[in-house]
């Protein structure tokens, strides 16, 4: 049975590209990469190039799109994460359409890689923190306390508060990252189920990897949809001080 | 000599080689997407968006207007209506009450006219009456003087001869005349 493992490969397209002792090669993750920012310029260009009363299905998709996103927004940070509604839908709309073209065969699914989902997370994380610090200055440290808390227990909970602060970048990533790769792996694995049984016995994980696709878009949207609010969620923190 | 123990077995996410490569493509190609979205895609879809609103807004104002418009139109047609309904009931009124007038002074006339002329035609009848019993007294008088002179050649007073026609007359007149 082949490698379910080897799907997640990245290999050099083209020459090697080196700035000074960093290998910058593009790779089939860039490629993916490439292939889902032109995809959503593509698409929500198309859907607001026209201005029509009645719009049609590609504006539809853009303009819902965009009250998705704008309504998750205002619902999870209130009005006050206004300008961080380009980033947010950014965000998502990279992170869905990566899942996305992940689920099809013989792609490279970019988001299901550590180091891209954590550069990500770790972006919102530093980005978060200096937009608290910037708002509310040292006052932003007293998330860590929160109030009707007992004396006893309060340097506790400060330091879970902190730890739990500082895990947030590395929750984020992994969440996306590891359902990423094990819905991928599973999939994998049950295809090679399919091959190995043949024709007799191999319906039942051919069946099996039918309904795990069903699940696996389904996984691919919720984990962008996860993403973006979670990134919502923390940008409510640092707006809005609620402890 | 990683390479070759990423692929055979462990996991190539932890496979540090292309880690650099995956940052500077990621940073590259989501800044661009961020900056293009925010700074040309995402403005226009919002301006659509407030357009589309705003324009919607307008036309339900517009229609609103207009409903309130048709309604006013609507009473000042219903009023015409009921005015003219109520000329109508009027002058039909007036029309029936001149014709009424008409007609009884016509009827007036006509009933004088008639009953002049029934007058009239009953004393011509009187009249006629009256005459007629001794126009037939002379005629038969004349007649019998002549039968009589005929029959018998001579002459007979015309006076006995009437007062025997009177009578006969009377008789018979009773039966022709009796009323």
């Amino acid at each position: 049975m082949a490698n379910p493992m080897t799907q997640f490969n990245v290999h050099r397209i083209g020459p090697e590209i080196k700035v000074g002792t960093f290998d910058i090669s593009f790779t089939n993750a860039s490629l993916f990469m490439i292939i889902s920012s032109v995809a959503i310029l593509i698409i929500f260009n198309l859907g607001s190039k026209k201005n029509s009363l009645i719009p049609n299905k590609i504006q539809l998709l853009a303009e819902l799109s965009y009250t998705f996103v704008s309504k998750m927004i205002s619902d999870t940070a209130g009005l006050k994460a206004k300008p961080y509604f380009a980033f947010i839908f950014s965000l998502f709309m990279f992170v869905l359409f990566c899942n996305m073209f992940g689920m099809i065969p013989y792609t490279f699914t970019v988001t299901s890689h550590i180091i891209v989902t954590f550069m990500l997370a770790a972006f919102i994380f530093i980005g978060v923190t200096v937009i608290g610090f910037m708002k509310h200055g040292f006052g932003y440290l007293k998330l860590f306390v929160p109030s009707g808390v007992p004396a006893v227990l309060l340097p506790l909970i400060v330091v879970i508060e902190i730890i739990s602060y500082l895990s947030r970048p590395i929750s984020l990533s992994v969440r996306l990252f590891a359902n990423m790769m094990a819905g991928h792996t599973m999939m994998k694995v049950f295809g090679g189920f399919v091959i190995s049984l043949g024709i007799v016995g191999g319906w039942l994980p051919l069946s099996f990897s039918v309904a795990l696709t069903g699940l696996e878009i389904l996984v691919a949207f919720l984990q962008a949809y996860v993403f973006a609010i979670l990134t919502c969620i923390y940008l409510n923190d640092a707006l809005n001080l609620h402890h | 000599m990683e390479a070759f123990a990423a692929e055979s077995g462990g996991m190539p996410q932890l496979n540090p080689e292309f880690w650099i490569s995956q940052i500077f493509w990621l940073t590259l190609t989501f800044g661009i997407l961020y900056i293009v979205l925010s700074k040309l895609i995402l403005p226009k879809i919002s301006e659509n968006l407030e357009s589309r609103k705003s324009q919607i807004l307008e036309n339900i104002e517009a229609a609103e207007k207009q409903r309130e418009n048709s309604e006013e139109k609507l009473k000042e047609y219903e009023e015409i209506v009921s005015k003219g309904k109520f000329e109508a009931k009027n002058i039909f009124n007036q029309a029936r009450e001149k014709a009424l007038k008409d007609i009884n002074a016509k009827k007036e006339v006509l009933d004088k006219q008639i009953d002049d002329e029934i007058v009239k035609v009953e004393q011509e009848i009187k009249v006629l009456q009256s005459g007629a019993a001794e126009k037939i007294n002379k005629i038969a008088i004349e007649t019998s003087s002549e039968l009589i002179q005929k029959l018998i050649g001579a002459e007979v007073n015309n006076s006995s001869i009437s007062a025997i026609v009177d009578d006969l007359s009377k008789r018979s007149g009773d039966k022709y005349y009796g009323n």
